[in-house]
């Protein structure tokens, strides 16, 4: 569904993508794990084009989406996917219920009398309910994180893609929300895509694992495969481990 | 040092770019999709209500002191203080008026966009625009732009009342001039084609500060501190651009008998 060939972006003289190669498979959670500042999150905003890769190609079904430059054609890119932000990235200047339905105005024809149906639908969810009147800044990071995550949802995007979906989130919630994407692409047949950090999740939800090192994907395979591999970068990753050939620079 | 000039050069002519091609996504969505109405008049009245305290006092008291300082001229050269209503009236009708109230909205209201904007940039929630299907510049910059070019003109017609009001106080119960002889002189010598200098040059103040405030809000980096900075650098641009989009557009006038 999305196919992803040697895709390059860079910010001055960081080199932060070198070359990254993956195909995403529909209706499939594909999860994408790597050390901070690999480029995950520059990675999938690349795939939505919020940022525009210097070299290789993005195909979402078909069409080849790596340069395109008008912002009607980009628009019409963008209404297949919905995007969580790892902070949430709510609307400070508007409720929580306007907030969710947000993109109902702008990406689908449903009549406002709708809206607030929808809003307490969605919110409802993701665990939240009687709070569409409150203002962003009365909620907790975790709450934000929901909203944003109900924002996504009303929209009824065929692929989403999540930022650390359970960074901020307590263990329960965490499951919660792993157990949502799950039943996203069950009843929904919706392709996520998520960056995390949280290996205990991205174990539960997966289908393939991607893992992002020096940008470039080191390893890329089923959740089997991915936890049997002997390639000592993905394998300190997933142990977690301080020793091995992944060194972090530690300042005094 | 021809490095670095260079740069600036370079780093100028980009940032002119960069904003003439947002006026121009502006036009291309001004045709291509309706008008954010509710944002428009939402915008348009704060912007509006959050300068008219200032932009009052201000006009108010430029309106005292230059009657003040008018007086005291005459008095000393002609031992009279005449002329006074027509000495402030003109002063503010065709120059304080527009300059002064741009001055005040580009320092309360422009700042207040630029730290807006530039805060959701930063938040990623322009992002968030763009992956809900709408565009910062339909969204936010055109709604802001019109706002700033309705409010800031009717701002200005304001405080040249307010203003020729302060003269008007100063005159009668400071300088002992007959209140009918202060309102004679205002609307013997001012006419509409003074209004309309002023009235035109402020449209062009306000366009301007919406530019640059949106601009430098859009393009903000890094944080916090990079709103800081966007948000100073937006108002010290407007306030220069101000002065010297006053001369030019001035000369202009001028020469077509404005």
């Amino acid at each position: 569904m999305i196919e992803i060939k040697e895709l390059r972006k860079s910010f001055g003289d960081k080199h932060i993508l070198r070359g990254v190669n993956l195909n995403i498979k529909e209706g499939e959670v594909t999860t994408i794990i790597g050390g901070s500042g690999t480029g995950k999150s520059t990675l999938i905003k690349c795939i939505i084009r919020l940022l525009e890769p210097e070299s290789g190609s993005i195909v979402v079904n078909g069409e080849d989406i790596t340069h395109i430059k008008s912002e009607m054609a980009l628009a019409k890119v963008r209404r297949n996917f919905g995007y969580l932000f790892q902070e949430g990235a709510l609307f400070d200047s508007l409720t929580v219920g306007e907030n969710v339905t947000f993109g109902l105005k702008y990406l689908t024809d449903t009549p406002k009398s709708e809206y607030a149906k929808i809003a307490k639908e969605k919110l409802a969810l993701v665990g939240l309910k009687d709070i569409e009147h409150l203002k962003p800044s009365e909620l907790s990071g975790g709450m934000k994180k929901r909203v944003s995550l109900a924002r996504v949802l009303a929209t009824e995007p065929k692929v989403i893609l999540y930022d650390e979906p359970t960074s901020g989130l307590d263990p329960i919630m965490s499951e919660i929300i792993s157990e949502l994407i799950l039943d996203l692409k069950k009843k929904l047949g919706v392709t996520s895509i998520v960056i995390t950090h949280d290996m205990k999740s991205a174990f539960e939800i997966s289908d393939t694992m991607a893992m992002l090192y020096e940008g470039h994907v080191e390893l890329a395979a089923g959740v089997k495969e991915f936890k049997k591999t002997k390639n000592p970068y993905v394998k300190q990753f997933i142990e977690g481990s301080s020793k091995g050939p992944i060194q972090m620079q530690i300042r005094n | 040092m021809f490095k670095s000039l260079g740069r600036l050069i370079i780093r100028g002519l980009t940032q002119i770019g960069q904003a003439s091609g947002m006026v121009y996504s502006c036009l291309f969505w001004l045709v291509k999709s309706p008008l954010e109405f509710n944002q428009t008049m939402q915008q348009t009245v704060k912007i509006g209500v959050e300068s008219m305290v200032v932009a009052t006092l201000t006009s108010l008291f430029t309106g005292m002191v230059l009657a003040l300082q008018a007086g005291t001229t005459m008095q000393s050269i002609l031992s009279e203080p005449i002329y006074i209503g027509t000495l402030v009236g003109f002063s503010l009708v065709r120059e304080l008026g527009p300059v002064l109230t741009a001055f005040v909205v580009a320092g309360r209201a422009g700042a207040a966009v630029t730290a807006e904007i530039g805060t959701m940039r930063v938040t990623e929630q322009i992002d968030a625009l763009h992956t809900l299907g709408t565009d910062p510049i339909r969204y936010l910059v055109i709604p802001r732009l019109i706002a700033f070019t309705l409010a800031i003109p009717i701002l200005t017609l304001f405080a040249n009342v307010t203003g020729m009001f302060g003269g008007f106080l100063v005159s009668v119960y400071s300088l002992g001039v007959p209140s009918n002889t202060y309102v004679e002189d205002i609307t013997t010598f001012i006419g509409v084609d003074d209004l309309m200098h002023g009235f035109i040059k402020s449209i062009f103040f306000a366009f301007m500060i919406g530019v640059v405030c949106c601009y430098r809000g859009l393009y903000t980096r890094g944080g916090a501190e990079g709103v800081g900075k966007s948000t100073t650098k937006a108002v010290v641009t407007s306030m220069v651009l101000i002065l010297v989009l006053d001369y030019f557009l001035t000369a202009i006038l001028n020469s077509l008998g404005i």
